[in-house]
């Protein structure tokens, strides 16, 4: 393709395969309309505008992709999918089911963002305000809010749907920064503790702002090595191995470190528990389930594309990474009182969980990978979702010892956070089961018994915490001047339906989404 | 061969009453006191129907049972239920497992009139002052829960021993956890939330174990081109190489033997058993224990039989040690829940003992064992949950003379007693001399070591009825009424089948027999042949006899 534009003496315009790239750009275009609402739209359109720009804007491109996925002639051939918009984008199966994911997770986690009854809305009338200062409270009097909020979370989800679907590295890190500057913004608006949001914010922005540009050196050396940044000619040039190994393994390394950043893998974790704690429960929600499944995308994309043929390479680190995270995650969220922390290292322990799957190297890997993480997005929504409910009177009840008793005041909320926790657990008949057992089972086939024990024995352990949650709901006896649950408007409670849903049905009947999985692993990705 | 499918039936009946009694008005509905009393009563009266409508359908499923039949599992349903993982809904019971699904059934109703009161609470009868009962204020628990969850604790009991797909067993095995735990947790008594999780983390870390070698197993079983699966009937003829074969085998066993509890992994299972209200610790070591040892016969023997040859000694030496330790911590116990179900773990040992000497009476005697222990140690621990009910306390220090008080009482606890300490006559007799016989063809030593537990079970069971049934009547006894007519009710059909099996043990046996047959084939075992025939070997001839002569 660079042969054309040197033969050619005017630049052609390059081939723009539109129809396949309409999911991504639905959702760009939706969130440069939600620019245009802040900007003309009065103030009291604004919110319903954006919520069905957004919604609207995310339900449309699920559609298409549902429909790309289902047209045959992409697939044509055998082809696991189609290279397009010159080579940078990479459209096949495994990443339409991550798109799609990405997608219903984004719509579920949008209807938190969206809740603004009374007192649960999350985020700050004025973000510019210091904390504390007379400004806050005449923003809070008069009410303003940020409808900003909505056409940053469609800048972020644009990246997200763009992460894994990158073919080239470039792209892909162009990706990674329009997914994460929208994230560092949104993490310091939080409503109720601002200095703390706005830490998670600047602590947010200063790592992945050091782990971006690893992964760019990263790239530089791949570059270097291969002479391009595709991932299918950085396979070629692997496999004729006749350039300096060092900048292949320096390369590895670094664009490795990148993205194990973004997914929260130790030693890159430090910063998911302060940046869950201090965001926006409704962002929180947004980065635990779908930056997590858009970043294992890119990870998958890039290391069984990219260096699949360099599985032994690779893989002694990846398990050393795996198992660390999956001990830190587990030991450390024994000793957590925060609510959101805990669930933050549950995520740590839950990423080293699908990392078990990524190493197996297969298809059932990447379909036991795909499927824990649909599975694992949804409980975890249900959980923030929750999160947000349940309040006393500095905002939401975070210490855990506000929570004793919750189930004797409000069975049917403590019932579900138990319900979800159940699932972290990995108990049958829930859908963290079926996952865990999906990435276990696919992680024995591609040798991997150790990790599996690994992973068994640190279940075991996370599920301490998790019980020491529901003993304290459901045994304890609730404090006089405990939290209350608020009554939540439609949004919220549908996002906590679909939760609860989703978590059973998936533990009962993973039939169809399994099916849909392996179909859409069956050939992996394309090069 | 019928195609009713009895055991989904038997299964869904249990699960049908839960979701019933979930549809009734709860506790907060608005109404009077009386109202409530009302609601209560009714959650309580559809429990009792719906545990007797099950009781019904196993016997009648018992009664179209075939002991000689050539297939392995009767009854047998199987559906596709996760294709890509070769998961199916397969149910399907041989002789041990139709026995054990009955005496499930046979428990449940004497549970839920034993457990009428339970769930109203009431005073800590533990002893332990908590800061709400200074308040005064006795705790309220919702009786419908606790019915309900006893339910769904019952769908789970026969689906895990009528599991012929090893993951559908993990399933019921794990998902068994949550309803007791939650019946411990929020109805015991003492220190039911330590107890509570202690008993889920140590049962979820075996379960977890398990899931290793389950998966395992299903990956072995997809090599060599074959469609991987967990169809139990496909993969008890998979040949696994010895390393992987001992690695699976002890994946299960740990899982079984903390079920069952196996020493030294014991040591949840006295806190729970404490902490669980009488009703709740009945079904606890009545029949969650049994899936422990159901599993060895079952799971470990069968599909990993070289591996068990190589693990029996071991096995032996922790069942001897768990028959003796469990006896002489028993005696000293000074709360008498905790001396049952120390009790329990003795017993369990000679369970464990009777499955791996590999002799057709050892393993039909611990079969039947399970049936007659979950028999006598529930009436055991119902009749010390009425005494405890009334005296509000489980130390055995606090009571004494409740013979002349409440002789029914107290001559319906020496039966079971002294079902517990083996007297001929009485059911348990048969299996543990079964057992005893079974072990000392093979392994002599044992036997003798074994027999020693037998009179240590003398001691305990027989001081502490000295201790509270006998000599002078004391103050808080004095005014203890004898049993109720719902109490008698409850415990009367285990008195009564504790008695008719001690005499006639036949139809039990006959249905067990030809299943221990099989698994003892599947093992490559015979029964040794003694060099001499001794009295004692003649014995054992004569009641294999009367076993096998159907």
């Amino acid at each position: 393709m660079t042969g054309t534009i040197a033969a050619a003496a005017t630049i052609p315009a390059p081939q723009i395969e539109w129809s396949l790239l309409s999911p991504m750009l639905v959702v760009f275009g939706a969130a440069i309309i939600g620019v245009l609402v802040e900007a003309f739209a009065p103030r009291l359109m604004r919110r319903p505008l954006h919520i069905v720009v957004t919604l609207g804007g995310l339900a449309v491109a699920f559609i298409l992709a549902v429909v790309i996925a289902a047209t045959d002639s992409i697939f044509a051939d055998g082809k696991p999918g189609r290279v397009v918009a010159v080579g940078t984008v990479g459209v096949d199966r495994p990443t339409l089911f991550i798109q799609a994911t990405i997608l219903v997770l984004a719509f579920v986690s949008v209807l938190l963002i969206a809740e603004s009854s009374h007192e649960v809305s999350a985020f700050t009338p004025q973000a510019a305000a210091v904390p504390g200062s007379a400004e806050e409270r005449e923003g809070l009097l008069a009410g303003l809010s940020h409808t900003e909020v909505y056409p940053l979370t469609l800048f972020a989800v644009g990246g997200m749907l763009l992460f894994p679907a990158a073919n080239d590295l470039l792209t892909m890190f162009i990706a990674l920064e329009v997914l994460s500057l929208p994230l560092y913004l949104l993490c310091g608006l939080a409503r109720r503790r601002r200095l703390l949001s706005q830490e998670a914010a600047m602590k947010y922005f200063l790592l992945g702002a050091f782990s971006s540009a690893f992964f760019i050196f990263g790239v530089a050396m791949l570059y270097g090595y291969s002479g391009s940044v595709q991932l299918a000619a950085i396979a070629t040039a692997a496999q004729s191995g006749t350039a300096s190994a060092t900048l292949l393994y320096t390369g590895i390394a670094l664009l490795g470190l990148g993205l194990l950043f973004k997914i929260g893998a130790v030693p890159f974790h430090a910063w998911k528990p302060d940046v869950y704690q201090g965001s926006p429960t409704p962002v929180t929600a947004l980065m635990a389930s779908c930056t997590l499944v858009s970043a294992f995308g890119a990870l998958l994309r890039v290391f069984y594309v990219a260096f699949g043929q360099l599985t032994w390479d690779w893989r002694p680190v990846m398990w050393a990474v795996a198992i660390v995270t999956m001990l830190l995650g587990s030991v450390v969220a024994i000793t957590q009182t925060d609510v959101k922390r805990l669930l933050a290292y549950s995520s740590i322990a839950q990423a080293g969980y699908v990392l078990t799957g990524v190493i197996a190297a297969n298809t059932a890997g990447l379909s036991g990978s795909m499927f824990y993480l649909a599975a694992y997005g949804f409980a975890t929504i249900g959980a923030f979702a929750i999160v947000t409910l349940v309040r006393d009177r500095g905002g939401e009840a975070a210490h855990l010892s506000s929570w004793a008793g919750l189930g004797k005041r409000s069975p049917l909320v403590a019932g579900l956070f138990a319900l979800f926790l159940i699932t972290f657990a990995g108990i049958p008949l829930t859908s963290g089961f079926s996952g865990k057992f999906a990435v276990f089972s696919a992680a024995i086939k591609g040798g991997a018994l150790p990790l599996v024990i690994v992973g068994v024995v640190t279940s075991a352990i996370l599920a301490f915490p998790y019980v020491r949650v529901i003993v304290l709901m459901f045994f304890s006896d609730p404090a006089p001047d405990g939290p209350v649950v608020v009554r939540p408007s439609a949004f919220t409670g549908v996002a906590v339906a679909a939760g609860a849903a989703v978590t059973v049905i998936l533990g009962i009947i993973p039939e169809p989404l399994l099916s849909l999985a392996n179909h859409a692993a069956s050939q992996l990705f394309v090069r | 061969m019928s195609t009713f499918p009895w055991l989904t039936v038997a299964g869904a009946i249990p699960l049908v009453g839960a979701l019933a009694i979930m549809f009734t008005p709860g506790r907060s509905a608005p109404g009077s006191v009386a109202d409530r009393r009302a609601r209560d009563l009714l959650v309580k009266q559809i429990a009792l129907a719906t545990t007797i409508v099950t009781l019904a359908v196993t016997i009648a499923m018992a009664v179209q049972f075939k002991p000689g039949s050539t297939q392995q599992f009767q009854f047998q349903q199987v559906y596709q239920w996760i294709p890509q993982f070769g998961v199916h809904y397969a149910v399907g019971v041989d002789g041990i497992a139709l026995v054990l699904i009955l005496m499930s059934a046979v428990l449940m109703p004497v549970v839920v009139l034993a457990s009428w009161n339970d769930a109203e609470g009431g005073p800590d009868p533990a002893g332990v002052t908590s800061a709400r009962a200074v308040r005064g204020t006795p705790r309220v628990h919702s009786v419908k829960s606790y019915f309900a969850l006893m339910l769904v604790l019952e769908t789970m009991m026969i689906g895990v021993f009528a599991a012929t797909d090893v993951f559908l067993f993990y399933v019921f095995f794990e998902a068994m956890l949550i309803p007791m735990y939650f019946m411990i947790g929020s109805y015991g008594v003492g220190q039911r939330q330590y107890a509570a999780v202690k008993f889920l983390l140590y049962s979820l870390l075996g379960g977890l174990l398990m899931l290793v070698a389950v998966i395992a197993l299903y990956v072995y079983s997809g090599e060599h081109g074959r469609h991987a699966t967990f169809l139990f009937s496909s993969l008890e003829h998979l040949a696994l190489s010895p390393t992987a074969s001992k690695w699976l085998f002890l994946g299960f066993f740990v899982a079984f033997a903390i079920k069952a509890p196996l020493w030294p992994f014991h040591t949840w299972l006295p806190d729970a058993a404490t902490s669980a209200q009488p009703g709740a610790a009945v079904l606890l070591v009545g029949v969650l224990d049994k899936v422990g040892t159901f599993g060895m016969l079952r799971y470990c023997l069968e599909l990993f039989p070289s591996a068990s040859h190589t693990f029996t000694p071991l096995v032996i030496v922790l069942s001897v040690i768990g028959i003796l330790y469990g006896a002489i911590v028993a005696i000293g116990q000074r709360d008498i829940k905790r001396l049952i179900a120390y009790t329990s773990v003795s017993h369990m040992g000679l369970i464990t003992l009777g499955i791996f000497v590999m002799t057709s009476q050892g393993q039909t005697g611990a079969t039947l064992y399970m049936v007659n222990h979950g028999f006598a140690t529930g009436a055991l621990f119902i009749i010390a949950g009425f005494m405890v009910a009334r005296r509000r306390s489980q130390l055995i220090s606090d009571y004494g003379g409740v013979q002349k008080v409440a002789p029914l009482l107290a001559g319906l606890f020496l039966i079971a007693g002294l079902a517990g300490l083996a007297m001929p006559g009485l059911s348990t007799f048969v299996s543990e001399f079964l057992v005893l016989v079974g072990t000392f063809t093979r392994y002599e030593v044992a036997a003798v070591f074994a027999t020693a537990g037998i009179i240590l079970a003398a001691i305990y069971i027989l001081w502490m009825y000295q201790r509270t049934m006998t000599g002078p009547v004391r103050d808080e006894v004095a005014s203890m009424p004898d049993l109720k007519p719902r109490e008698l009710w409850a415990v009367a059909p285990l008195i009564a089948l504790i008695i008719a099996l001690g005499v006639y043990p036949k139809p039990v046996l006959d249905i067990i027999n030809p299943a221990v047959h099989r698994t003892l084939v599947q093992v490559h075992r015979t029964d040794p042949v003694p060099p001499h025939p001794a009295p004692a070997a003649r014995g054992v001839h004569t009641a294999r006899k009367q076993g096998s002569s159907a």
